[in-house]
């Protein structure tokens, strides 16, 4: 059945000029078809023979999972979730309105296109796939209601924080209902002497550490973006100090959460540890709305360090600084945070941020501790790398030149778009083993020259993860094309060396052609499974992983 | 004879022992939303985050500072409040104070009757230097500092952004509607801490639980 519709679409796809009345032929002849377009696009666009529609993989995705379908018996098989191009029964809205309150319910275009919209250059290069509409619930029992109301008619659900993602998680391939937490941002617990604290998913991360200033504990994990912890959990983000104080991974200790079928579930525990039962924490986390809506996160948290301070150094090359940073880490110094910047990268940090760094590859330590541990961790370093053609350590404890020079690092994806004015950003993520990690970082320089894109890398040295923000002018197709083809070479590479495509921006819709190329066949097919079992009828972000 | 080894060989002059004083409010956390209660009587302050005032954190991590510099031998923090108050002393503590005063009192204190009361802790403990926030984030009221300079007949270097200490005399750039404005005087004087003095630092659990103690 499927190459009848191949033909059929191409036979379609081959007249000269398209209509409305061509489309809703279409659409009765091949519902399914039809629910991949998003409203205003064209069905050259969309058809299945092009290859790039092949390569963003939505067809792919929808076409595996209707040959997953063909064993079940007519009567068992979903009906296929509401087209994104039909509207929202009235009778739907209505409903939301008595959940949630009119004015917490948005269908106007600007607010739904703001929540299709992430950090990511996917909508300007695949269009916007914006939701039927975006709900703002205060509470997890009003998301509960929501996502019966949605089980029951069949509409899809994309969750959606402070919709500061990268891969394209929050494109709403089969329109639906956007729940955002914005509303639900307050922090219901912190327990001091447990170290530990309660917050609802829209919280974000510098509101929460602002409120536990006075306890003498902090949050670590800090990406890019002032995320909200619902998205943090749900893409299992990093920061810059993952190196001391791990990812979400480490630090959620238990999630509640709403499931495809509306019913709440609370996992994990305040217990250090437990050795009972399925680890649906970790089964959640990194999910990216695709197995449940995270409404409650319970986080683990850290002593403010007694004393920190900050050093830079400079290399003569990549493979130094790298080696430098093995070093340290296999001397067991615990650093909290080591940070590579390339000379492009110095360049346009100091361009930006009006600094005067040395345009050389450029490594950034931060140490915490004790005065005295502080002190030691940072002799043993600074003798470490004069070994490794390190020169002009610099040190810092002030706190305001301190956080001068984290700034700097932060803005660094803002300082490389800035190098070409009127570009956006296409973040890269690869995270290899340490040991590989110069290798990698020099083959993807070597083919980022013969590109002749921009892209000014920085990485996390401390965990093998590096990021090259390029610099792209989304209007040229040509140029959009050729940084999806560098990103995808970048992906393969880093998966041949032992690691992943994505280190911390997650999958979204981007990355999921390497899915299988990383986890293989046999995982991805679990994957499915669990998704299955929990989301039979594929509402919960389709067209993501797992679909 | 000895005067003159007296003369040839003067004895080294005395290590400045200087004390701070250092005054500080509790308020609503800046960050809470704030509410009219229901009957209008005023702010809702059941049940809302309270912490110390973001310009009297400013004052400390100062005071904290100069003891770091040596020029400041002792901090004393003072507030005035209900018995609450006495975790913004703590605050005050783990942030480096040596030792806290609580002037217990429910119910809200105009500027001139804070300025009085603060007069009486001077007397008492004679500091070469006071500081206080510029102003507090719930009455906006900016007139503590100066009403006691004013009671005190001290001088006042108000709306400071950087502070120098040195033989008794304070050189102080105060951020004014013009600019910046340096001014010089005598210590002991009366500083009101602006935003840009410094960043304050966090209270570390290790001294939080030597100030509970």
């Amino acid at each position: 059945m499927l190459r009848r519709t191949e033909i059929a679409v191409s036979k379609v796809c081959k007249t000269a000029a398209f209509h409305d009345a061509n489309r809703r032929q279409i659409s009765v002849a091949f519902p399914r078809m039809m629910t991949t377009l998003a409203q205003g696009r064209t069905i050259a666009a969309a058809c299945p023979l092009q290859r790039r529609f092949w390569r963003s993989s939505v067809v792919g995705g929808l076409l595996e999972s209707r040959s997953g379908l063909r064993g079940l018996p007519e009567s068992q098989r979903p009906r296929g979730l509401h087209a994104a191009t039909e509207p929202l029964p009235t009778m739907v809205l209505d409903a939301l309105n008595a959940i949630v309150g009119a004015d917490k319910v948005s269908t106007g275009l600007a607010v739904r296109e703001q929540h299709a919209r992430d950090e990511s250059y996917h909508a300007d290069s695949d269009g916007i796939f914006p939701p039927h509409a975006v709900v703002f619930p205060s509470s997890t029992e009003q998301v509960a209601e929501i996502v019966k109301l949605c089980a029951q008619n069949d509409i899809a659900i994309v969750p959606s924080g402070a919709c500061t993602s990268l891969e394209g998680h929050l494109a709403a391939l089969k329109g639906g209902v956007s729940v955002n937490m914005r509303d639900m941002k307050e922090v219901l617990e912190v327990n001091a002497s447990d170290m530990d604290c309660r917050v609802q998913a829209g919280v974000t991360r510098i509101q929460l550490n602002e409120f536990i200033r006075d306890t003498g504990l902090f949050f670590p994990v800090d990406p890019g973006a002032d995320a909200s912890f619902g998205g943090m959990a749900s893409t299992r983000a990093s920061g810059t100090n993952a190196v001391r104080y791990g990812t979400m991974r480490d630090n959620v200790l238990g999630i509640t959460a709403v499931l495809a079928d509306g019913s709440i579930v609370r996992t994990g525990g305040r217990a250090r540890k437990s050795s009972t039962g399925y680890d649906l924490t970790r089964l959640l986390i990194g999910s990216e709305g695709t197995l449940g809506i995270i409404t409650e996160v319970t986080i683990r948290l850290h002593g403010q360090p007694e004393a920190i301070s900050s050093a830079v150094c400079e290399f003569e090359s990549l493979h130094g600084a790298v080696d430098a940073t093995i070093a340290i880490i296999q001397c067991g110094i615990p650093v909290a945070r080591v940070e590579l910047l390339d000379s492009a990268t110095c360049d346009a940090v100091n361009k930006y941020s009006k600094m005067n760094l040395a345009v050389v590859p450029t490594l950034f330590f931060e140490f915490h501790g004790s005065s005295s541990a502080v002190a030691e961790q940072a002799q043993q370093v600074g003798d470490l790398v004069a070994e490794f053609g390190g020169s002009g350590f610099k040190w810092s404890a002030s706190p305001e030149e301190r956080s001068q020079l984290w700034k700097a690092r932060h803005d660094a994806y803002y300082a490389s778009i800035a190098l070409r004015p009127g570009c956006k950003g296409m973040p890269t993520d690869a995270c290899v083993p340490i040991s590989r990690l110069a290798d990698c970082i020099l083959e993807t320089e070597k083919d980022l020259k013969e590109t002749g894109l921009v892209g000014p890398m920085l990485g996390h040295v401390g965990d093998g993860n590096f990021h090259m923000c390029l610099a792209i002018d989304v209007a040229d197709k040509h140029e959009v094309q050729m940084a999806k083809d560098f990103g995808a070479r970048l992906a393969r590479r880093a998966i041949s060396m032992g690691g992943t495509c994505s280190g911390e921006h997650g999958v979204g819709y981007g990355k999921l052609p390497f899915l299988d190329e990383e986890h293989g066949p046999v995982a991805v097919q679990m994957m499915r499974s669990i998704k299955s079992a929990l989301d039979p009828k594929g509402l919960l972000n389709p067209g993501k992983m797992g679909s | 004879w000895p005067s003159l080894l007296f003369d040839l060989y003067p004895p080294p002059p005395q290590a400045k022992r200087m004390r701070a004083l250092v005054a500080v409010k509790r308020v609503v956390d800046y960050a809470v939303k704030i509410r009219v209660k229901g009957d209008k009587s005023g702010v809702e302050t059941a049940g809302v985050k309270m912490s110390m005032n973001p310009f009297c954190e400013i004052a400390v991590e100062e005071a904290v500072r100069l003891k770091e510099k040596k020029v400041v031998e002792e901090i004393v923090a003072v507030s005035i409040g209900p018995k609450q108050s006495a975790d913004t002393l703590r605050t005050a503590l783990a942030m480096g104070a040596d030792r806290a005063v609580h002037i217990n009192h429910d119910g809200i204190l105009q500027p001139l009757a804070v300025a009085k009361l603060l007069k009486a802790v001077v007397d008492k403990e004679s500091p070469d230097v006071v500081f206080v926030g510029k102003q507090a984030i719930d009455d906006d009221a900016n007139q503590t500092g100066q009403m006691l300079a004013g009671l005190l007949g001290w001088p006042q270097g108000t709306f400071c952004s950087k502070l120098e200490i040195a033989d008794k005399k304070a050189t102080v750039e105060r951020e004014v509607d013009g600019g910046i404005e340096t001014v010089s005087m005598g210590l002991p004087a009366v500083i009101t801490a602006d935003l840009r003095l410094n960043d304050p630092r966090y209270a570390t659990l290790p001294n939080i639980m030597k100030a509970k103690k």
